[in-house]
């Protein structure tokens, strides 16, 4: 749990980091703490994990990685955690859960993101993903369209 | 849209190394053999453009306290704008996609205990009158990487 202070940082901080020459002071002003003070706690929050990663968050489309598809997974479930392992190892897998189904309506249980130049691309990554797991129950959602794509506001 | 090859240079870099030091933007331009004033005016260029959504930190939404799941609805093609609208305006709310299966509105839903969670999927639920929603938590993360190299020319 975040202590009441802690969660003063993560407001101030989720509004990013400004473009001017000392941005860290300008934020620490606002929470009546020292650049240092607030250096110091952006760097405990990244070594508890708190904070993923410090830096720019990039909108991929734009960058050639045209075709994304949530590939979908029925797995024996004694099997996930080696599936969800290996498949986690291929480079063109962003995003890798285990996810409860919802059977009958929803049997998978595996969810993978992977990222293509083209559809076809996809497909191909798939296949290659059910030879080396055995996994031969999948199916590919691509996106047709973005309805909302937001930074997550905490504690507001 | 069109990237420099010092574009490309500084967003590989502060994708992963912004550095955490009370001068960051001159740190990167040392890094760059640019200047503090072109460093700062490229990133405006790219967050103006759109190719940065944001910069500073990102925070792992489990660690910070909240709860997420994963939900896809079942809605019918004449309804997707209005269902969209009233699935967005939830704050909890921040990836909503349309996709190419019979459950054709998948989003992501986090809140700050379980119970809020519960009680958000089932105000979707009233507010839609659309009874078919999967949801899916996760149960383990096996990956996330959200970091690419750029290729520079």
């Amino acid at each position: 749990m975040l202590t009441e202070r802690e969660k003063e940082i993560v407001r101030v901080l989720q509004e990013g980091l400004p473009l001017t020459s000392r941005p860290f002071l300008v934020l620490a002003q606002k929470l009546g703490m020292s650049e240092e003070e607030l250096l110091a706690a952006v760097r405990n929050f990244l070594e508890r994990g708190i904070i993923r990663r410090f830096g720019a968050a990039v909108r991929h489309q734009d960058l050639g990685y045209v075709a994304n598809a949530m590939v979908v997974w029925e797995v024996p479930p004694e099997r996930l955690e080696e599936v969800g392992r290996m498949m986690a190892a291929f480079d063109e897998v962003t995003h890798c859960y285990q996810r409860s189904p919802c059977p009958p309506r929803w049997p998978y249980n595996l969810f993978t993101v992977i990222h293509g130049q083209t559809k076809e691309d996809c497909y191909r990554i798939a296949k290659a993903l059910s030879r080396a797991t055995g996994i031969t129950s999948y199916r590919l959602l691509f996106s047709t369209a973005e309805l909302k794509k937001s930074s997550m506001k905490y504690f507001v | 849209m069109n990237l420099d090859n010092l574009d490309r240079q500084l967003l590989n870099l502060i994708q992963s190394k912004l550095p955490l030091t009370p001068e960051p933007y001159k740190e990167l331009a040392r890094a760059l053999g640019s200047s503090e004033e072109e460093v700062i005016n490229r990133i405006r260029g790219l967050i103006e453009r759109g190719v940065i959504r944001r910069l500073g930190a990102i925070f792992d939404s489990r660690r910070v306290g909240y709860t997420g799941t994963l939900c896809a609805l079942k809605v019918p093609p004449e309804r997707i704008p209005e269902v969209a609208g009233i699935v967005n305006r939830l704050p909890g709310v921040t990836h909503n996609y349309l996709r190419d299966h019979p459950y054709n509105m998948w989003f992501t839903l986090l809140a700050e205990s379980p119970e809020e969670l519960n009680a958000a999927i089932e105000e979707i639920k009233r507010l839609t009158g659309i009874e078919d929603l999967l949801n899916l938590p996760a149960e383990k993360v096996f990956k996330i990487r959200v970091n690419f190299e750029l290729e520079e020319d």
